[in-house]
């Protein structure tokens, strides 16, 4: 493997981090803790459950699972563009 | 035929014990590296459910969904941090430690930093967290076995450590593996069970985590779920459930450490050293969090459910009609009533009923208990009631005292639920604690085996010596977990949870994560980071939990609990300022930084060892 490739491979897996750390920061943080009480008047419930409320509870740990399962994806992917991926 | 609980408790426990002793004694260890890692070839989705035993505890089984029920919103923090800790997990540290192909977590910080006192200092913080927790893991286990089968609570640790060490001290890291993946499966059975029951009774609903956003349907009306356990809760003087009362900054802080320290905690990140390649990392990572997404979703639904199943059953009822189910956990003192107004009704009441805004029943943490040979009329009162030790706390007039743990004890008893459901759930709890004792055990073993005896005090340990070195060191950490089992600090243990978060939060994940991602951090850098994280984060606990810090003291209002994330930001300003002011790390570790960072190759290179 030559440094070039090496090293965009590491961009790629960089940038793919980045987004998807962004969507979790979201779905942790800014969501159901900073502006819950906004989502809460302003967004639609969740069945019967106040947007952000939700988030806290259930919406957040289904986010993070989809995180994770779009992270194997493209990381899976990206390795095997640039010629990383094993026979099994 | 009527088969008494008891004996189903046993069929059930016993069952399960057999299999998790005979898949130990097929997979038992015979080399360093099956024991350390199970060989590394194990699949992903049985190292998936395995992980997701190891890493909820007893008390995450037990108590988490009576935390949620009784503070609603704000325990939303251990929910979305038990679980948001795993995308950091997966996407900043466990494909990158797997590349490297070590055995244990101090392994990676010694050899990056190139410095035998970083890898002292991982060693200890290594066994203070997992001694930490084991010891909570342990008392759990005896609890449980002193409930069933009638013996006194240090039999119950006792006989729990012996199992453990039957197959974790011996079968190693491969032997463990497959219990979890059998303890994983009682655990979500009896975990799910009685929640969609108690969903169908209360929403008519079958899945509980709709039934939490649905109506409440149970009285013939149909109310959104969520406004009717608001309004029982303002009605009895409680905050309302959506509502938090943690200040924002404080509960976006104790999330943040309980993520960290999730990522940071080494008897997770050393799991996923058993599976074959990079790819397969992230395969489980996604597994594990999935299985314990199942936990983690029912859990807020337990919660919330079983709160207005409990009032509704309890609230107002005269003692002498009182199900039969709260005069079983009365006797076991998991429940209590103090009849305050002495109208022979049980009420239960919020803060919001009394001037002082307490609810305690009574004074003191515990309910305490008259001896059994103190004269009939101090033991039980005169509805029939067990009376109590501890005086009655006549601030506010609520009189019904129960534990977190409650809330899933006595979900099924409370749903109607046939005896074995009631088995099964035992069996779970006991599966939940021992696997996770397990996972502990073992890293506390291989922390003192492979990195104290072989990296530093005796390099010319042979693969076999150092096996039995680890079977010894798991004896030992037993030994020592048995006796805090037996004699809790229990005030110090509730205290040190917050410590090993925080701990794991300022020292582990900063410093693994700066390792990876960064080929500037040298030795000076690593070591100062980690120092000042891990000083400052115990001496802000230790001044808070045991010295008496005052709320007014309190750094932006940050509690205990959600300092390890100021720490963390600390550790990473010192590492890089120290980094940046003294010469760069050498050419090899820049290589070996570079070498991690690309995922193939596991399998086919050996680990090269960066000796020092």
């Amino acid at each position: 493997m030559n440094d070039q490739n090496s090293k965009s491979h590491w961009r790629a897996s960089l940038r793919l981090t980045g987004i998807l750390l962004v969507f979790w920061f979201i779905l942790g943080y800014v969501a159901p803790i900073l502006c819950r009480d906004w989502l809460d008047a302003n967004f639609p419930a969740v069945g019967t459950a106040p947007f952000g409320f939700w988030v806290a509870q259930q919406g957040s740990i289904i986010g993070f699972v989809v995180i994770l399962v779009i992270y194997a994806i493209c990381m899976n992917r990206t390795d095997k563009k640039h010629g990383y991926t094993e026979e099994d | 035929m009527e088969i008494a609980q008891s004996t189903l408790n046993l069929i059930f426990i016993g069952a399960s014990f057999a299999v998790y002793i005979v898949i130990a004694a097929r997979s038992r260890a015979a080399s360093t590296k099956e024991y350390y890692v199970a060989g590394g070839g194990v699949s992903p989705l049985a190292n998936g459910m395995a992980t997701a035993a190891d890493w909820m505890s007893a008390a995450t089984f037990i108590s988490m969904a009576g935390a949620v029920a009784i503070s609603g919103y704000d325990a939303s923090r251990f929910l979305m941090g038990w679980t948001g800790g795993f995308v950091l997990l997966t996407m900043l540290m466990v494909p990158f430690l797997r590349k490297f192909n070590k055995a244990t977590v101090p392994d990676f910080i010694g050899d990056r930093y190139y410095s035998r006192t970083a890898r002292a200092v991982a060693v200890v913080c290594a066994i203070f967290i997992c001694m930490t927790y084991i010891m909570g893991q342990m008392r759990g286990v005896g609890v449980v076995f002193s409930q069933l089968f009638g013996i006194s609570i240090p039999s119950g640790v006792i006989s729990g450590a012996v199992i453990v060490f039957i197959y974790a001290g011996l079968g190693g890291m491969k032997g463990i593996t497959y219990t979890q993946v059998a303890q994983y499966s009682v655990m979500a059975f009896s975990y799910t069970i009685p929640a969609v029951f108690i969903a169908m009774a209360l929403t008519g609903n079958v899945v509980p985590q709709l039934g939490l956003i649905g109506n409440y349907t149970a009285d013939g009306t149909a109310v959104p779920f969520l406004a009717k356990l608001n309004a029982i809760n303002a009605e009895l003087g409680f905050a309302e459930y959506t509502s938090g009362k943690l200040s924002t900054i404080n509960m976006f802080c104790i999330t943040a450490a309980l993520m960290c320290g999730t990522a940071g905690l080494p008897h997770v990140i050393v799991r996923f050293f058993t599976v074959k390649d990079v790819k397969a990392v992230r395969k489980s990572a996604c597994w594990t969090l999935g299985f314990i997404a199942v936990i983690y979703l029912t859990a807020p639904t337990i919660g919330a459910f079983s709160r207005v199943n409990l009032i509704e059953k309890l609230h107002q009822t005269t003692y002498t009609e009182a199900p039969y189910w709260f005069k079983e956990f009365e006797k076991t003192g998991q429940m209590a009533w103090v009849d305050k107004n002495n109208d022979g009704r049980i009420q239960y009441f919020g803060p919001g009923k009394s001037e002082a805004g307490t609810f305690s029943v009574f004074q003191g943490k515990a309910p305490e208990y008259p001896l059994y040979d103190a004269p009939e009329e101090q033991r039980i009162g005169v509805h029939g009631q067990r009376l109590l030790a501890n005086k009655a706390d006549l601030s506010n007039p609520n009189e019904l005292y129960f534990g977190n743990d409650i809330m899933v004890m006595a979900n099924p008893y409370m749903a109607g639920l046939p005896p074995w459901v009631i088995a099964l759930l035992m069996a779970g709890c006991i599966a939940a604690a021992l696997s996770t004792a397990a996972g502990l055990l073992l890293v506390l073993s291989t922390s003192i085996s492979h990195d104290l005896m072989k990296k530093i005090i005796k390099p010319d340990l042979t693969d076999k010596e150092e096996v039995n070195f680890a079977r010894l060191a798991s004896f030992a950490a037993l030994v020592v977990a048995a006796y805090f089992g037996v004699n809790p600090p229990s005030a110090f243990i509730a205290k040190t949870v917050a410590f090993a978060f925080g701990l794991a939060a300022s020292s582990f994940f900063p410093t693994l994560l700066m390792g990876i991602f960064s080929s500037r951090v040298n030795r000076v850098g690593g070591i100062a980071g980690m120092v000042c994280g891990i000083l400052f984060t115990s001496s802000y606990i230790v001044y808070f939990q045991f010295l008496g810090g005052t709320k007014e003291q309190l750094l932006f209002g940050i509690t205990p609990e959600g300092i390890g994330f100021v720490g963390m930001l600390l550790n990473f300003i010192v590492a890089f300022a120290v980094s940046n002011m003294t010469k760069p790390p050498p050419a090899y570790i820049t290589e070996m930084v570079s070498n991690i960072r690309t995922p193939s190759g596991v399998r086919k290179t050996p680990p090269a060892d960066f000796e020092i």
